[in-house]
């Protein structure tokens, strides 16, 4: 056979091999397929093609590699069993930024399924070979590391602490500077990701100075980058006092209210988890959200969306209005309760509605100015509902007694109590009846407005043990009226005067 | 004889009768001796008496002269005492008084100044309103420039469809397919098709292999979209519009050769010279901090947040910068 024949024989066969590996990285686009591929053996196929001579069928093989071990986690355990791992990391160092792309891109498959497979790959030096790949050129390669990176941190404090162990932060800091949107994009969720943990790991990247590069690109047009931007600086703040008011020193603020009109949801939503994990911790940070107008920015955004996305905008009230009372009024001055009970209303999730709960409760408890605004806008007997309805799950019904009963105890409404007289359960009535017998001393009108709509009657029919704190209530409450109306309006009066009718002689 | 009978006799009798009277006092001396005793009590009771009565009475003459002296004593001191009480009542009731107006003012100014937190809650609702209307303005704005991109991206890709269609355009002797007889008036397709110019088609650099392995590339713009497949991507960046570079066929000429009236104007005209620049000597400076004051924040809330309606924050607030 002559030199051409021989040498057509070969690439036919590398033909055929570039053609078989092309497919299956088609094929492993589609999750349907995973099992099949998986059935038919394809790992034990594809890993001695890894190592083909050819670099484009290796890197096509490592990125059919990388789809499978994507769609299923059977087949990522797979790849960490049959030991590619170790050889994917030597190779990260050594070949072209194809390559690097397809490993970088295999290793984020694998360890976005859970934390040992992460761990996996962190011990085979993972770590390690991704940082020296964020140190590329290549805009594609460092956009590769920093998501394998992040998919990694996702999972827990130890794992995150490898990552900034291995000196990855300055150089993730650095990839937020690069023009490139995608990688952007990333390197602040990898930030984020290494940044929810705990206070140390935050602290940490607020080292390197990531706040500034942060803050910078709040108001970026692209919509996918303000999101991971808002929810890195949020996970930044959430940890501590010092490291809030570090990102408020970066002066985002008054910016960033106008991110809460975003057409993007979710740069809304994390613009509102942001405000929130800043007001939480302090009343002075909470003064500077509500003098920039937070407040009224938040509640609009509260009517615009629905479900889970109103939890942020309801705890940030409830937090701003938990610090003072006059951070409460400003709460309420805003607007805020009309759209709470809306919330409530509107929301079927019980998580939900025990965060709107507690935060009516945070306003209303401080005066009975707010216990006032709370009451007109007929949230007491919601509340009073909530609690008593047997379906709402047990923190539900915790928080809405708590609220409830923080806001009786300052409440000085008499019609919005009203209507509690005659639903509530001894407990809450309690201290119904204990604020009716605060103001009705004192106020005449109030007095008659009880007598005509049948308060009175109500409560004569309340039985309570006597030397119980209800009782001296009722005592007290009875002690306002005349002897007559008592007994006019106490039950059976009507039988009493026909048994005495009864026994009347005419004279 | 008679005499000593006499004496006898009288001695019988002085006997007996020193006998009776001895009987007798025998036997009155119980009672008289009692008697006796009573009475020498009786006087000894009363001279006792006299005596305590006396002493009695000088004792209270004593002890009534002392209790006078020590209750006046006693007296001037209570007087003394009280009048020191009465004293500090009187210097506390007035710095009850000076107390509580300080209290109240105190308390009013510092802790809970009533009209300061009603203008900081007015100024609040103002700034909400404020807030309220220019981040209405705001996303209207942002809609109206989304609309805008929109329409243009809408009306660029109905022109590069033009361009590909060119050849149903309409000639004298056949009519388009957009320009039906039956049609009153010719669609705006067709009025598209007359107003593009035909250009001759812009060869494209072969991407092919490239293509298919720069896929897990970074010109994804979707965040976190798996990958998509490799002939999807390869037409959208086939596609894409690319930089036309102008034709290199004509060539003008250097234009260092400047008109001759020019030069002459130049000559002629010198300019004014004077030492005095025309702008200020720390020009640079200014311009280097105006620029760092505009570079901060965002421009429109830049100004929203240095907005001359700032209201008056509570003084007691600890400000937070």
């Amino acid at each position: 056979m002559s030199q051409r024949q021989i040498i057509q024989v070969f690439e036919q066969y590398q033909k055929s091999r570039m053609q078989f590996v092309q497919t299956v990285a088609d094929l492993a686009a589609r999750p349907q397929n995973t099992e099949i591929l998986q059935n038919a053996g394809v790992m034990s196929l594809l890993r001695p093609l890894m190592l083909d001579v050819v670099p484009s069928i290796q890197q096509t093989a490592a990125l059919a590699l990388g789809r499978l071990a994507d769609h299923s986690d059977n087949l990522a355990e797979a790849v960490v069993r049959e030991d590619i791992l170790p050889q994917l990391v030597h190779s990260l160092a050594s070949q072209n930024r194809f390559y690097k792309k397809a490993a970088a891109f295999v290793l984020r498959a694998v360890a976005k399924h859970s934390p040992e497979l992460s761990q996996a790959v962190v011990a085979c030096g993972g770590v390690d070979a991704l940082v020296l790949c964020l140190e590329e050129f290549d805009p594609g390669v460092k956009e590769a590391a920093a998501w394998a990176l992040g998919f990694i941190a996702r999972h827990n404090a130890s794992l995150s602490q490898s990552i900034v162990d291995a000196g990855a932060i300055p150089l993730l800091v650095l990839c937020l500077q690069e023009p490139e949107m995608a990688l952007k994009r990333i390197a602040a969720s990898t930030l984020s990701d290494i940044c929810k943990h705990t206070p140390e790991l935050a602290q940490t990247v607020v080292d390197t100075g990531a706040i500034a590069h942060l803050a910078q690109m709040i108001l970026n047009p692209d919509a996918k980058l303000k999101r991971q931007v808002f929810s890195a600086l949020s996970q930044i703040s959430k940890h501590s006092v010092s490291l809030a008011e570090m990102v408020i020193e970066a002066e985002i603020f008054p910016a960033a209210v106008a991110c809460l009109r975003d057409p993007d949801e979710y740069v809304r939503k994390n613009v509102t988890t942001l405000m929130r994990e800043v007001v939480k911790h302090t009343p002075e940070l909470s003064q500077v959200i509500v003098n920039c107008g937070g407040l009224a920015a938040v509640i609009d955004y509260l009517g615009d969306c629905h479900g889970n996305l109103r939890l942020p905008g309801i705890m940030m009230l409830g937090y701003v209005a938990a610090h003072s009372e006059n951070l409460a009024m400003a709460v309420i001055l805003s607007k805020g309760v009309p759209q709470l009970a809306l919330c409530l209303s509107e929301e079927s999730e019980h998580h939900i509605k025990a965060a709107t709960a507690w935060s009516i409760g945070q306003i209303g408890h401080h005066t009975p100015e707010h216990a006032k605004a709370v009451a007109t806008a007929n949230l007491l007997p919601k509340l009073l509902q909530l609690y008593m309805d047997a379906s709402s799950s047990e923190d539900l019904q915790v928080k809405s007694k708590k609220a409830l009963k923080s806001i009786l105890q300052k409440c000085t409404y008499l019609p919005g109590l009203e209507p509690l007289l005659y639903d509530a359960p001894s407990k809450i009535l309690k201290h119904v009846v204990c604020q009716f017998s605060k103001v009705l001393p004192h106020d005449s009108k109030a007095r008659r407005l009880f007598v005509t709509s049948g308060g009175l009657k109500k409560v004569q029919e309340i039985e309570a043990e006597p030397g119980t704190p209800l009782q001296e209530y009722i005592n007290a409450i009875n002690s306002c009226f005349p002897e007559e109306i008592v007994r006019y309006c106490s039950p059976g009066y009507s039988e009493l005067l026909l048994e005495r009718l009864e026994t009347y002689q005419p004279a | 004889m008679a005499e000593l009978l006499k004496i006898r006799s009288e001695a019988e009798e002085f006997l007996k009768e020193y006998f009776l009277r001895n009987s007798q006092a025998e036997e009155n001396r119980q009672k008289e001796n009692q008697a006796a005793t009573r009475i020498q009590s009786w006087f000894r009771a009363c001279k006792v008496r006299a005596y305590l009565s006396h002493l009695h009475k000088k004792a209270i003459i004593i002890q009534k002269i002392w209790r006078g002296f020590t209750a006046r004593a006693r007296f001037r001191q209570m007087v003394k005492a009280a009048y020191f009480i009465m004293k500090m009542n009187f210097y506390e009731e007035m710095a009850v008084r000076i107390q509580r107006r300080w209290r109240g003012f105190f308390v009013r100014r510092y802790i809970h100044n009533f009209y300061a937190r009603k203008s900081y809650l007015e100024g609040l609702s103002r700034k909400n309103e404020l807030v309220r209307r220019e981040l209405d303005e705001f996303e209207e704005l942002q809609k109206r420039e989304r609309d805008c991109l929109e329409m243009i991206k809408e009306q660029t890709a109905k022109v590069y469809q033009a361009h590909r269609l060119h050849h149903l355009l309409s000639t004298k002797q056949c009519p388009g397919v957009f320009n039906s007889p039956f049609r009153p008036f010719p669609h705006e397709t067709e009025l598209l098709l007359r107003q593009v110019k035909y250009q001759a088609p812009t060869r494209l650099a072969p991407r092919g292999r490239a293509c298919l392995l720069g896929v897990p590339d970074s010109t994804a713009p979707s965040f976190p979209g798996s990958l998509r497949s490799p002939q999807i991507k390869t037409t959208r960046i086939c596609c894409s519009s690319r930089p036309v570079l102008p034709p290199i066929a004509s060539k003008k000429q250097q234009s260092l050769i400047r008109e001759p009236g020019e030069v002459w104007e130049q000559r002629v005209h010198c300019p004014d010279l004077t030492l005095r620049l025309q702008t200020s000597y720390t020009h640079l400076e200014e311009a280097q901090n105006q620029l760092r004051q505009h570079e901060g924040a965002g421009s429109m809330f830049h100004h929203l947040s240095h907005s001359s309606n700032s209201f008056p924050q509570p003084a007691y607030t600890k400000s937070f910068r």
